[in-house]
Protein backbone atom coordinates (compact mmCIF):
# COMPACT_ATOMS: atom_id res chain seq x y z
CA UNK A 1 0.00 0.00 0.00
CA UNK A 2 1.33 3.53 -1.32
CA UNK A 3 1.46 5.88 2.22
CA UNK A 4 1.56 9.18 1.50
CA UNK A 5 4.82 11.55 2.56
CA UNK A 6 4.31 13.97 4.57
CA UNK A 7 6.83 16.32 2.70
CA UNK A 8 5.02 19.40 0.69
CA UNK A 9 6.19 22.61 -0.74
CA UNK A 10 4.81 25.94 -0.88
CA UNK A 11 3.93 28.08 -4.04
CA UNK A 12 3.62 31.25 -3.74
CA UNK A 13 0.80 33.53 -6.02
CA UNK A 14 3.81 35.01 -6.89
CA UNK A 15 5.63 32.27 -8.73
CA UNK A 16 2.25 30.98 -10.51
CA UNK A 17 2.64 35.00 -11.46
CA UNK A 18 6.04 34.35 -12.73
CA UNK A 19 5.64 31.47 -14.58
CA UNK A 20 3.32 33.30 -16.85
CA UNK A 21 6.39 34.68 -18.76
CA UNK A 22 6.20 30.80 -20.66
CA UNK A 23 2.72 31.89 -21.83
CA UNK A 24 4.03 35.46 -23.28
CA UNK A 25 6.96 33.32 -24.85
CA UNK A 26 4.30 31.25 -26.36
CA UNK A 27 1.92 33.93 -27.39
CA UNK A 28 5.14 35.67 -28.94
CA UNK A 29 5.87 32.93 -30.99
CA UNK A 30 2.54 32.26 -32.40
CA UNK A 31 2.37 36.16 -32.97
CA UNK A 32 6.43 36.38 -34.73
CA UNK A 33 5.40 33.37 -37.19
CA UNK A 34 1.61 34.09 -37.54
CA UNK A 35 0.67 30.74 -36.30
CA UNK A 36 -2.38 32.96 -35.13
CA UNK A 37 -2.90 31.08 -31.75
CA UNK A 38 -2.33 33.71 -29.65
CA UNK A 39 -5.64 34.53 -28.94
CA UNK A 40 -6.38 29.92 -27.65
CA UNK A 41 -2.76 30.57 -25.66
CA UNK A 42 -4.53 33.57 -23.74
CA UNK A 43 -7.96 31.47 -23.40
CA UNK A 44 -5.82 28.27 -22.44
CA UNK A 45 -4.03 30.26 -19.80
CA UNK A 46 -6.88 32.07 -18.35
CA UNK A 47 -8.94 28.83 -18.75
CA UNK A 48 -5.98 26.88 -16.62
CA UNK A 49 -6.07 29.25 -13.54
CA UNK A 50 -9.73 29.63 -13.30
CA UNK A 51 -10.31 25.74 -13.85
CA UNK A 52 -7.76 24.78 -11.71
CA UNK A 53 -8.17 27.00 -8.69
CA UNK A 54 -11.89 25.46 -9.07
CA UNK A 55 -11.08 22.03 -8.82
CA UNK A 56 -8.55 22.83 -5.82
CA UNK A 57 -11.01 24.19 -3.78
CA UNK A 58 -13.67 21.25 -4.33
CA UNK A 59 -10.54 18.68 -3.91
CA UNK A 60 -10.22 20.45 -0.70
CA UNK A 61 -14.11 20.13 0.35
CA UNK A 62 -13.94 16.60 -0.85
CA UNK A 63 -10.64 15.64 1.47
CA UNK A 64 -11.86 17.20 4.71
CA UNK A 65 -15.35 15.74 3.95
CA UNK A 66 -13.41 12.39 3.55
CA UNK A 67 -16.57 10.63 1.99
CA UNK A 68 -16.31 8.24 -0.75
CA UNK A 69 -19.65 9.93 -2.03
CA UNK A 70 -18.51 13.29 -3.11
CA UNK A 71 -15.27 11.43 -4.80
CA UNK A 72 -17.92 9.29 -6.90
CA UNK A 73 -19.96 12.95 -7.65
CA UNK A 74 -16.19 14.43 -8.72
CA UNK A 75 -15.78 11.52 -11.09
CA UNK A 76 -19.10 11.50 -12.33
CA UNK A 77 -18.78 14.75 -13.44
CA UNK A 78 -15.38 14.03 -14.81
CA UNK A 79 -16.58 10.95 -17.21
CA UNK A 80 -20.11 13.17 -18.38
CA UNK A 81 -17.84 16.68 -19.24
CA UNK A 82 -14.86 14.20 -20.65
CA UNK A 83 -17.46 12.84 -22.92
CA UNK A 84 -18.91 15.82 -23.90
CA UNK A 85 -15.29 16.87 -25.15
CA UNK A 86 -14.58 13.89 -26.68
CA UNK A 87 -17.57 14.33 -28.70
CA UNK A 88 -16.40 17.19 -30.47
CA UNK A 89 -13.53 15.29 -32.08
CA UNK A 90 -15.83 12.43 -33.01
CA UNK A 91 -18.69 14.22 -35.18
CA UNK A 92 -18.58 11.96 -37.82
CA UNK A 93 -19.71 8.95 -35.68
CA UNK A 94 -23.42 9.04 -35.07
CA UNK A 95 -24.42 8.69 -31.56
CA UNK A 96 -21.11 9.01 -29.82
CA UNK A 97 -22.15 10.61 -26.77
CA UNK A 98 -23.32 7.07 -25.17
CA UNK A 99 -20.56 4.84 -26.55
CA UNK A 100 -18.36 7.77 -24.83
CA UNK A 101 -20.06 8.47 -21.60
CA UNK A 102 -19.77 4.24 -21.12
CA UNK A 103 -15.70 3.84 -22.21
CA UNK A 104 -15.19 6.49 -19.66
CA UNK A 105 -17.18 5.26 -16.60
CA UNK A 106 -15.84 1.48 -17.20
CA UNK A 107 -12.00 2.43 -18.36
CA UNK A 108 -12.61 4.73 -14.48
CA UNK A 109 -14.24 2.17 -12.52
CA UNK A 110 -12.19 -0.94 -13.58
CA UNK A 111 -9.19 0.25 -13.09
CA UNK A 112 -10.22 2.10 -10.19
CA UNK A 113 -11.85 -0.63 -8.56
CA UNK A 114 -8.42 -2.55 -9.62
CA UNK A 115 -6.17 -0.14 -7.87
CA UNK A 116 -7.39 -0.47 -4.81
CA UNK A 117 -8.81 -4.33 -5.06
CA UNK A 118 -4.85 -4.91 -5.47
CA UNK A 119 -3.85 -2.75 -2.50
CA UNK A 120 -1.95 -0.57 -4.76
CA UNK A 121 -3.79 2.44 -2.95
CA UNK A 122 -6.80 2.91 -0.12
CA UNK A 123 -10.19 4.29 -1.52
CA UNK A 124 -9.89 7.37 0.41
CA UNK A 125 -10.60 10.81 -1.41
CA UNK A 126 -6.76 11.25 -1.37
CA UNK A 127 -5.63 8.61 -3.79
CA UNK A 128 -8.77 8.15 -6.01
CA UNK A 129 -9.46 11.76 -6.61
CA UNK A 130 -6.23 12.65 -8.44
CA UNK A 131 -5.74 8.85 -10.14
CA UNK A 132 -9.57 8.79 -11.03
CA UNK A 133 -8.64 12.54 -12.62
CA UNK A 134 -5.68 11.14 -14.22
CA UNK A 135 -7.34 8.04 -15.45
CA UNK A 136 -10.58 9.57 -17.03
CA UNK A 137 -8.31 12.45 -18.50
CA UNK A 138 -6.43 9.58 -20.54
CA UNK A 139 -9.67 7.86 -21.56
CA UNK A 140 -10.74 10.83 -22.70
CA UNK A 141 -8.04 11.69 -25.25
CA UNK A 142 -7.62 7.95 -26.25
CA UNK A 143 -11.95 7.32 -26.55
CA UNK A 144 -11.45 10.72 -28.76
CA UNK A 145 -8.64 9.92 -30.52
CA UNK A 146 -10.09 6.39 -31.39
CA UNK A 147 -13.88 7.70 -32.77
CA UNK A 148 -11.70 10.40 -34.73
CA UNK A 149 -9.88 7.75 -36.52
CA UNK A 150 -13.14 5.46 -36.61
CA UNK A 151 -14.86 8.57 -38.26
CA UNK A 152 -12.25 9.03 -41.01
CA UNK A 153 -11.59 5.57 -41.48
CA UNK A 154 -15.55 4.73 -41.86
CA UNK A 155 -15.80 7.21 -44.90
CA UNK A 156 -12.98 6.45 -46.50
CA UNK A 157 -13.40 2.42 -46.54
CA UNK A 158 -17.08 2.54 -47.15
CA UNK A 159 -16.79 1.21 -50.79
CA UNK A 160 -14.52 -1.64 -48.92
CA UNK A 161 -16.98 -2.33 -46.56
CA UNK A 162 -20.27 -2.41 -48.51
CA UNK A 163 -18.25 -5.25 -50.67
CA UNK A 164 -17.69 -6.77 -47.81
CA UNK A 165 -21.37 -7.04 -46.22
CA UNK A 166 -22.11 -7.93 -50.20
CA UNK A 167 -20.33 -11.31 -49.61
CA UNK A 168 -23.05 -11.78 -46.68
CA UNK A 169 -19.97 -10.70 -43.97
CA UNK A 170 -21.38 -9.01 -40.54
CA UNK A 171 -21.28 -5.86 -39.91
CA UNK A 172 -18.95 -6.78 -36.97
CA UNK A 173 -16.55 -8.38 -39.68
CA UNK A 174 -17.31 -5.82 -42.21
CA UNK A 175 -16.13 -3.23 -40.07
CA UNK A 176 -13.38 -5.17 -38.14
CA UNK A 177 -9.92 -3.66 -40.02
CA UNK A 178 -11.50 -0.28 -39.44
CA UNK A 179 -12.46 -0.47 -35.68
CA UNK A 180 -8.75 -2.61 -35.59
CA UNK A 181 -6.83 0.29 -36.89
CA UNK A 182 -9.42 3.26 -34.94
CA UNK A 183 -8.14 1.24 -31.49
CA UNK A 184 -4.37 1.14 -31.90
CA UNK A 185 -5.11 4.65 -32.73
CA UNK A 186 -6.32 5.59 -29.49
CA UNK A 187 -3.87 3.77 -27.86
CA UNK A 188 -0.42 3.82 -29.28
CA UNK A 189 0.44 7.61 -28.21
CA UNK A 190 0.01 6.26 -24.27
CA UNK A 191 1.98 3.29 -25.40
CA UNK A 192 5.08 5.54 -27.22
CA UNK A 193 5.47 7.88 -24.42
CA UNK A 194 5.61 4.73 -22.28
CA UNK A 195 8.16 3.55 -23.90
CA UNK A 196 9.86 6.64 -23.64
CA UNK A 197 9.50 7.54 -20.31
CA UNK A 198 12.60 8.18 -18.40
CA UNK A 199 14.44 8.43 -21.45
CA UNK A 200 13.07 11.74 -23.22
CA UNK A 201 10.60 12.96 -21.15
CA UNK A 202 10.13 12.72 -16.96
CA UNK A 203 6.61 12.56 -16.34
CA UNK A 204 4.45 14.48 -14.85
CA UNK A 205 4.33 12.77 -11.11
CA UNK A 206 7.30 12.06 -10.74
CA UNK A 207 8.21 15.60 -11.93
CA UNK A 208 5.82 17.06 -8.78
CA UNK A 209 7.01 14.50 -6.40
CA UNK A 210 10.91 15.15 -7.15
CA UNK A 211 9.47 18.94 -6.87
CA UNK A 212 7.77 18.15 -3.66
CA UNK A 213 11.00 16.70 -1.67
CA UNK A 214 10.33 12.84 -2.17
CA UNK A 215 12.82 10.02 -2.56
CA UNK A 216 13.33 9.44 -6.20
CA UNK A 217 13.07 5.52 -5.73
CA UNK A 218 9.28 6.59 -4.24
CA UNK A 219 9.05 9.01 -7.22
CA UNK A 220 9.70 6.12 -9.75
CA UNK A 221 7.52 3.60 -8.63
CA UNK A 222 4.53 5.96 -8.16
CA UNK A 223 4.97 6.60 -11.56
CA UNK A 224 5.30 3.17 -12.82
CA UNK A 225 1.86 2.34 -11.02
CA UNK A 226 0.22 5.52 -12.93
CA UNK A 227 2.06 4.47 -16.17
CA UNK A 228 0.85 1.10 -16.09
CA UNK A 229 -2.84 1.99 -14.51
CA UNK A 230 -2.84 4.36 -17.21
CA UNK A 231 -2.28 2.22 -20.25
CA UNK A 232 -5.20 -0.30 -18.97
CA UNK A 233 -7.64 2.73 -18.98
CA UNK A 234 -6.58 3.73 -21.93
CA UNK A 235 -7.25 0.45 -23.63
CA UNK A 236 -10.53 -0.45 -21.91
CA UNK A 237 -11.81 3.32 -23.00
CA UNK A 238 -10.44 3.02 -26.53
CA UNK A 239 -11.66 -0.50 -26.52
CA UNK A 240 -15.73 -0.05 -25.24
CA UNK A 241 -16.07 3.28 -27.26
CA UNK A 242 -14.74 2.11 -30.64
CA UNK A 243 -16.96 -1.69 -30.08
CA UNK A 244 -20.05 0.07 -29.46
CA UNK A 245 -19.68 3.03 -31.72
CA UNK A 246 -19.00 1.63 -34.94
CA UNK A 247 -22.26 -0.17 -34.56
CA UNK A 248 -24.15 2.86 -34.77
CA UNK A 249 -22.65 2.89 -38.88
CA UNK A 250 -25.10 -0.10 -39.35
CA UNK A 251 -28.66 -1.00 -39.76
CA UNK A 252 -30.15 -3.82 -37.84
CA UNK A 253 -30.08 -5.34 -41.20
CA UNK A 254 -26.50 -5.44 -41.55
CA UNK A 255 -26.41 -2.74 -43.95
CA UNK A 256 -23.86 0.63 -44.46
CA UNK A 257 -26.21 3.48 -42.95
CA UNK A 258 -26.18 6.64 -45.13
CA UNK A 259 -23.33 9.23 -44.28
CA UNK A 260 -26.32 11.73 -43.22
CA UNK A 261 -29.19 8.81 -42.83
CA UNK B 1 -39.77 -14.41 -61.66
CA UNK B 2 -36.22 -14.00 -59.98
CA UNK B 3 -37.13 -10.31 -58.70
CA UNK B 4 -40.63 -8.49 -58.80
CA UNK B 5 -40.55 -5.03 -57.71
CA UNK B 6 -43.83 -3.28 -56.78
CA UNK B 7 -44.22 0.25 -56.22
CA UNK B 8 -40.94 0.70 -55.16
CA UNK B 9 -39.63 4.19 -53.32
CA UNK B 10 -36.40 4.98 -51.71
CA UNK B 11 -35.58 8.34 -50.89
CA UNK B 12 -32.03 9.96 -50.14
CA UNK B 13 -31.38 13.30 -48.93
CA UNK B 14 -34.51 14.48 -49.36
CA UNK B 15 -34.59 13.22 -52.76
CA UNK B 16 -36.10 10.70 -54.87
CA UNK B 17 -33.54 8.20 -55.93
CA UNK B 18 -36.27 5.67 -57.39
CA UNK B 19 -39.73 6.39 -57.48
CA UNK B 20 -42.59 4.10 -57.90
CA UNK B 21 -40.63 1.21 -59.91
CA UNK B 22 -42.28 -1.64 -60.56
CA UNK B 23 -40.54 -4.36 -62.87
CA UNK B 24 -40.39 -7.58 -63.29
CA UNK B 25 -37.08 -9.50 -63.09
CA UNK B 26 -36.67 -13.22 -64.80
CA UNK B 27 -33.77 -16.13 -64.79
CA UNK B 28 -31.25 -15.60 -67.02
CA UNK B 29 -29.63 -12.19 -68.05
CA UNK B 30 -31.26 -9.02 -67.05
CA UNK B 31 -29.61 -5.65 -67.68
CA UNK B 32 -30.44 -2.34 -66.02
CA UNK B 33 -29.87 0.49 -68.46
CA UNK B 34 -30.27 4.28 -68.22
CA UNK B 35 -28.02 7.65 -67.54
CA UNK B 36 -25.94 8.04 -64.78
CA UNK B 37 -28.27 9.09 -61.70
CA UNK B 38 -31.38 7.51 -63.26
CA UNK B 39 -30.98 4.92 -59.85
CA UNK B 40 -29.69 1.73 -61.55
CA UNK B 41 -26.87 1.20 -58.50
CA UNK B 42 -28.94 1.90 -55.69
CA UNK B 43 -32.08 -0.64 -57.32
CA UNK B 44 -29.10 -3.18 -58.05
CA UNK B 45 -28.70 -3.10 -54.22
CA UNK B 46 -31.92 -3.46 -53.37
CA UNK B 47 -31.53 -6.67 -54.94
CA UNK B 48 -29.25 -8.39 -52.12
CA UNK B 49 -30.68 -6.31 -49.52
CA UNK B 50 -27.49 -3.25 -48.79
CA UNK B 51 -30.70 -1.38 -48.83
CA UNK B 52 -34.16 -1.40 -48.24
CA UNK B 53 -36.76 0.37 -50.00
CA UNK B 54 -38.34 3.49 -48.19
CA UNK B 55 -42.04 1.67 -49.61
CA UNK B 56 -43.20 -1.05 -52.09
CA UNK B 57 -42.36 -4.71 -52.12
CA UNK B 58 -39.14 -6.63 -53.49
CA UNK B 59 -39.68 -10.12 -54.07
CA UNK B 60 -37.03 -13.04 -55.02
CA UNK B 61 -38.48 -15.75 -56.33
CA UNK B 62 -42.10 -15.40 -55.42
CA UNK B 63 -41.48 -14.54 -51.10
CA UNK B 64 -40.82 -11.41 -50.00
CA UNK B 65 -36.95 -10.63 -50.22
CA UNK B 66 -37.92 -8.37 -46.94
CA UNK B 67 -38.43 -11.56 -45.32
CA UNK B 68 -34.81 -12.91 -46.38
CA UNK B 69 -32.11 -13.24 -44.01
CA UNK B 70 -29.75 -10.35 -44.96
CA UNK B 71 -26.39 -12.66 -44.99
CA UNK B 72 -27.77 -15.80 -46.36
CA UNK B 73 -29.12 -13.95 -48.90
CA UNK B 74 -26.14 -12.10 -49.87
CA UNK B 75 -24.04 -15.08 -50.29
CA UNK B 76 -26.99 -16.48 -52.59
CA UNK B 77 -27.51 -13.04 -54.44
CA UNK B 78 -23.93 -11.98 -54.85
CA UNK B 79 -23.05 -8.64 -55.79
CA UNK B 80 -19.50 -7.33 -57.22
CA UNK B 81 -19.64 -3.55 -56.87
CA UNK B 82 -18.88 -0.82 -59.71
CA UNK B 83 -14.99 -0.10 -58.14
CA UNK B 84 -13.05 -2.98 -57.32
CA UNK B 85 -12.85 -2.95 -53.16
CA UNK B 86 -10.99 -6.33 -52.04
CA UNK B 87 -9.69 -6.71 -48.84
CA UNK B 88 -6.01 -6.49 -48.05
CA UNK B 89 -3.87 -9.00 -48.68
CA UNK B 90 -3.48 -11.64 -51.50
CA UNK B 91 -6.19 -12.71 -53.98
CA UNK B 92 -6.25 -15.94 -52.55
CA UNK B 93 -7.12 -14.85 -49.03
CA UNK B 94 -9.68 -12.55 -50.68
CA UNK B 95 -11.46 -15.55 -52.44
CA UNK B 96 -10.47 -17.62 -49.06
CA UNK B 97 -12.55 -15.08 -47.38
CA UNK B 98 -15.49 -15.35 -49.06
CA UNK B 99 -15.68 -19.18 -49.35
CA UNK B 100 -15.78 -18.82 -45.72
CA UNK B 101 -18.52 -17.08 -45.19
CA UNK B 102 -20.94 -19.00 -47.37
CA UNK B 103 -19.46 -22.53 -46.34
CA UNK B 104 -18.35 -23.64 -49.34
CA UNK B 105 -15.25 -25.35 -49.80
CA UNK B 106 -12.15 -22.80 -51.60
CA UNK B 107 -11.35 -23.39 -54.91
CA UNK B 108 -8.91 -20.64 -55.73
CA UNK B 109 -7.48 -22.19 -59.28
CA UNK B 110 -11.21 -22.84 -60.91
CA UNK B 111 -12.69 -19.72 -59.28
CA UNK B 112 -9.55 -17.60 -60.94
CA UNK B 113 -9.86 -19.29 -63.78
CA UNK B 114 -13.98 -18.80 -64.67
CA UNK B 115 -13.11 -14.89 -64.13
CA UNK B 116 -10.41 -15.09 -66.64
CA UNK B 117 -7.28 -14.76 -64.37
CA UNK B 118 -4.27 -17.40 -64.51
CA UNK B 119 -3.89 -19.57 -61.64
CA UNK B 120 -0.56 -17.38 -61.09
CA UNK B 121 -2.56 -14.51 -59.41
CA UNK B 122 -3.64 -16.25 -56.24
CA UNK B 123 -0.67 -15.34 -54.78
CA UNK B 124 -0.63 -11.59 -56.18
CA UNK B 125 -0.98 -9.05 -53.55
CA UNK B 126 -4.38 -6.81 -54.59
CA UNK B 127 -2.35 -3.60 -54.07
CA UNK B 128 -0.32 -4.67 -56.87
CA UNK B 129 -3.01 -5.43 -59.22
CA UNK B 130 -4.46 -3.39 -62.33
CA UNK B 131 -8.11 -2.03 -61.99
CA UNK B 132 -9.10 -4.91 -64.91
CA UNK B 133 -7.11 -6.90 -62.72
CA UNK B 134 -8.94 -6.38 -59.46
CA UNK B 135 -12.46 -6.01 -61.04
CA UNK B 136 -11.93 -9.90 -62.10
CA UNK B 137 -10.33 -10.82 -58.90
CA UNK B 138 -13.90 -9.27 -57.06
CA UNK B 139 -15.75 -11.08 -59.92
CA UNK B 140 -13.85 -14.38 -58.69
CA UNK B 141 -14.18 -13.83 -55.36
CA UNK B 142 -17.70 -13.55 -55.46
CA UNK B 143 -18.19 -16.85 -57.50
CA UNK B 144 -15.97 -18.51 -54.66
CA UNK B 145 -19.11 -18.13 -53.04
CA UNK B 146 -21.25 -20.30 -55.72
CA UNK B 147 -23.95 -18.34 -56.15
CA UNK B 148 -27.45 -18.36 -57.67
CA UNK B 149 -27.40 -14.93 -58.98
CA UNK B 150 -24.79 -11.98 -59.67
CA UNK B 151 -25.29 -8.27 -59.36
CA UNK B 152 -22.99 -6.99 -61.34
CA UNK B 153 -22.39 -2.79 -61.08
CA UNK B 154 -21.07 -1.67 -64.07
CA UNK B 155 -18.26 -4.15 -64.36
CA UNK B 156 -16.37 -2.32 -67.13
CA UNK B 157 -17.26 1.33 -66.62
CA UNK B 158 -13.52 1.96 -65.00
CA UNK B 159 -11.68 -0.37 -68.37
CA UNK B 160 -10.51 0.01 -71.76
CA UNK B 161 -12.25 -1.29 -74.58
CA UNK B 162 -9.78 -4.57 -74.68
CA UNK B 163 -10.62 -4.94 -71.25
CA UNK B 164 -14.09 -4.92 -71.42
CA UNK B 165 -14.09 -6.95 -74.06
CA UNK B 166 -12.31 -10.00 -72.00
CA UNK B 167 -14.53 -9.36 -69.32
CA UNK B 168 -18.20 -9.49 -71.62
CA UNK B 169 -16.60 -12.37 -72.88
CA UNK B 170 -15.90 -14.02 -69.34
CA UNK B 171 -19.43 -13.10 -68.43
CA UNK B 172 -20.84 -14.72 -71.91
CA UNK B 173 -18.78 -17.61 -70.94
CA UNK B 174 -20.05 -17.70 -67.19
CA UNK B 175 -23.69 -18.12 -68.17
CA UNK B 176 -22.99 -20.86 -70.60
CA UNK B 177 -20.72 -22.78 -67.85
CA UNK B 178 -22.71 -22.12 -65.02
CA UNK B 179 -26.68 -22.06 -64.06
CA UNK B 180 -25.91 -18.50 -62.71
CA UNK B 181 -28.65 -15.70 -63.40
CA UNK B 182 -26.75 -12.14 -63.99
CA UNK B 183 -28.31 -8.76 -63.21
CA UNK B 184 -25.78 -6.31 -64.83
CA UNK B 185 -25.92 -1.98 -64.49
CA UNK B 186 -24.79 -0.22 -67.29
CA UNK B 187 -25.09 3.27 -69.17
CA UNK B 188 -24.53 1.89 -71.83
CA UNK B 189 -27.09 0.08 -74.53
CA UNK B 190 -24.74 -1.36 -76.98
CA UNK B 191 -23.22 -3.51 -73.69
CA UNK B 192 -26.81 -4.46 -72.42
CA UNK B 193 -27.29 -5.90 -76.04
CA UNK B 194 -24.43 -8.03 -76.15
CA UNK B 195 -24.69 -9.46 -72.75
CA UNK B 196 -28.90 -9.37 -71.91
CA UNK B 197 -31.77 -11.06 -72.45
CA UNK B 198 -34.26 -8.85 -70.89
CA UNK B 199 -33.71 -4.65 -70.15
CA UNK B 200 -35.36 -2.61 -67.18
CA UNK B 201 -35.11 0.80 -68.84
CA UNK B 202 -34.79 3.57 -65.53
CA UNK B 203 -34.56 7.18 -66.07
CA UNK B 204 -34.77 9.50 -63.25
CA UNK B 205 -35.64 6.77 -60.92
CA UNK B 206 -38.76 5.67 -63.17
CA UNK B 207 -39.25 2.39 -64.91
CA UNK B 208 -39.36 3.52 -68.28
CA UNK B 209 -39.18 0.30 -70.23
CA UNK B 210 -39.11 -3.52 -69.06
CA UNK B 211 -39.42 -6.73 -71.09
CA UNK B 212 -37.26 -8.73 -73.28
CA UNK B 213 -34.06 -6.98 -75.08
CA UNK B 214 -35.52 -6.46 -78.37
CA UNK B 215 -38.89 -5.31 -77.46
CA UNK B 216 -37.53 -2.21 -75.02
CA UNK B 217 -34.15 -1.70 -76.71
CA UNK B 218 -35.00 -1.66 -80.68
Amino acid sequence: MIVAAAASIQVSPGQVAASLALVALAAAVSFWWKADLERDIAVAAVRSLIQLTAIGYAIQVIFDADTIWLVLVLLAVMVLFGALTARNRARKVPGALKPLLISLSLAGATTLGLVVALGIFDPTPRYLVPVGGMVIGNAMTAAAVALNRLGDEMADSRARIEATLALGATAREAAMPTVRRALRSGMITLVDSTKTTGLIFFPGTMVGMLLAGADPTDAVRLQLILLYTLLGSVAIAALVATGLAYRNFFTPAQQLREPNG
Amino acid sequence: MLFELRDVCLARGGRAVLDAVSAAIPIGATAIVGPSGSGKSTLLRLLNRLADPDRGEVEYRGGPLGECEPLALRREVSLVPQLPALLEGTVESNLRYAAGLAGVEPDPAHHLHLAGLDPGFAERDVARLSVGEQQRAMLARALAQGPRVLLLDEPTSALDPGARDAIEATLAALRRELEISIVLVTHDPEQARRLGDWVVRLEAGRVTGCGPLERVLA
